[in-house]
């Protein structure tokens, strides 16, 4: 299959020769992946599901370490120490922090330079799934919906969830997972306000669903909040925030304001740690946004736990992995 | 706030003396439970098949190694939101004399009345905290309806479960609720902060 040459790759062809240049539309530009690729990504899968169960992110452990340092009240302050010996023991011990496995979640990101097949891409991420399952003993905590039937492979119907995306003169296939816990993820919540609702609406309505939800999302939490797009797309975007680490901030400037805002309000509510009072309800807001129809101003919530649990590979087309969050 | 130690099963007076934020730390046998075996029990009207007298229950379903014919090593045992199972308490409570209910997240109004009403605790359990938890059993000595799995009713024992904070007493007090009502009561003021009228 040829490839065409597009725009992009005008500047890149510069003051190379002919043979240079062909070397780089068969190195670089199209690197179709051998048969072990599909193998390591499957391999990586399984490795990334048990590792982001035992290693919480470094900036989710600083983000715990600040929050509890500063905390006032005595039973926030008792939550918090047992939070950091969790966290300890699970790099100590190799232990899973938390016991909820979770809803598998991957989201990948293909290298544009790729050339791949994604069925097998696919078959191999659910296999990974499966395969962390059954090597490491994970409780499988997905069910059928109506007859609750599990297959103890932490997979079923539609479930691991991969959401795919690209990138332009990318070589890489990169891979973001978390195991989404139960507790945070029944904290989920979406509104199609009116466009006469404002921004005023979405500011009530996301610190009405924190205070509603109280102490069931384990808190702290990262409020992950999606704004715009169509419904499905909205709750997805409110997904997607809380996987953006600690300290990141929306590109724009009026919604990184809005972050802070948000986070400032929610923290005086005085929830805390899990609900049993104390200074800090959320780690972070994250908000994610998409422009949406004239007649919509849709708002979702998805809230993410204190382990805020994450876990990224990066697999180049020659097959090197590179682990990180 | 005072803390205590209590070796399972629970007594009404063990009970009674706890106020909300005290410590507590569990030893001896306590049961595992959630969703699916709760609702076998009160809705299929099925009976647990173990006497729950001063009995305390744990919301949870642990990680588990297959070690031989219904025996299992734990890997991770954790605690699970308490909400969900809510609409249980009064039959648990009142139909096989449970003392405490162990559990994240809290109870409800109603299930803080039925427990001043029968002498019985919520002991708040740090949720997430699971590597901690795991560590303070003994042993899985049973496992109950091993069909549901990971649902199945567990019988662990502990040494030193906790520290667990009172979450509900038998005075009246329901910690989690009362921080929530707070929040809640704050709502209008944290809108105006917001420029929301």
């Amino acid at each position: 299959m040829r490839r065409a040459t597009s725009a992009a790759d005008v500047p890149l062809a510069k003051g190379i020769d002919g043979a240079r240049l062909s070397l780089y539309f068969a190195r670089a530009v199209r690197m179709s992946v051998s048969q072990n690729f599909y193998e390591l990504v499957e391999t990586t899968c399984r490795d990334l599901y048990i590792q982001s169960l035992k290693e919480i992110p470094p900036d989710v452990v600083e983000a715990i370490r600040q929050a509890a340092a500063r905390e006032s009240k005595e039973v926030g302050r008792r939550i918090f120490s047992h939070y950091l010996k969790s966290i300890e023991l699970g790099r100590t011990e190799n232990m899973m922090v938390c016991q909820d496995t979770g809803i598998p979640i991957y989201w990948v990101e293909i290298g544009g330079n790729l050339r791949l097949d994604g069925a097998q891409l696919t078959e191999a991420i659910v296999r990974g799934t499966e395969r962390a399952t059954k090597e490491h003993h994970l409780r499988s905590s997905i069910v059928a919906p109506l007859t609750r039937q599990n297959r103890q492979t932490s997979t079923g119907d539609k479930i691991p969830i991969i959401h795919y995306e690209f990138r332009r003169d990318s070589n890489e296939l990169d891979i973001l997972f978390m195991p989404k816990g139960s507790g945070s993820e029944n904290m989920s919540f979406m509104k199609m306000l009116v466009p006469a609702d404002g921004i005023g609406g979405i500011k009530r309505f996301v610190l009405e669903q924190v205070i509603g939800a109280g102490a069931k999302p384990c808190p702290p939490t990262i409020v992950g909040v999606g704004i715009g797009g169509s419904s499905d797309l909205c709750m997805t975007l409110a997904k997607k925030a809380t996987t953006r680490p600690l300290g990141s901030k929306n590109p724009d400037a009026e919604l990184a304001a809005l972050e802070d805002e948000l986070l400032t309000a929610i923290n005086k509510t005085g929830i805390g740690p899990q609900g049993l009072g104390g200074d800090t309800t959320a780690l972070a807001v994250h908000i994610e946004s998409a422009w949406t129809h004239i007649t919509c101003n849709p708002v979702a919530v998805n809230l993410q736990c204190w382990r805020a649990e994450r876990r990224r590979a990066k697999i180049s087309a020659e097959g090197q992995v590179a682990f990180g969050f | 706030m005072a803390e205590y130690r209590f070796k399972t099963p629970l007594s009404e007076a063990d009970m009674r003396q706890l106020r909300v934020g005290d410590s507590v730390l569990l030893d001896g046998v306590v049961f595992g439970v959630r969703d699916a075996n709760l609702i076998r029990i009160f809705d299929h009207k099925i009976a647990p098949p173990v006497n729950w007298t001063g009995a305390a229950l744990l919301h949870t379903a642990p990680n588990v190694q297959k070690i031989g014919p219904g025996k299992y090593k734990p890997l991770s045992v954790g605690t699970t939101t308490s909400m969900r199972m809510d609409r249980f308490t009064e039959g648990l409570l009142r139909d096989y004399g449970v003392r405490a209910i162990l559990g994240k997240g809290g109870l409800s109004p109603r299930s803080a009345e039925l427990m001043a009403q029968y002498g019985a605790c919520y002991l708040s359990v740090t949720g997430g905290a699971a590597a901690m938890e795991t560590l303070q059993i003994e042993e899985i000595e049973q496992v109950y309806w091993e069909d549901l799995m990971p649902e199945c009713i567990w019988q662990f024992r502990f040494r030193g479960l906790g520290p667990l904070t009172v979450g509900i007493d038998t005075h009246g007090r329901n910690l989690q609720d009362e921080v929530q009502q707070r929040a809640q009561q704050k709502t209008a003021e944290l809108l105006r902060e917001l420029g929301v009228g």
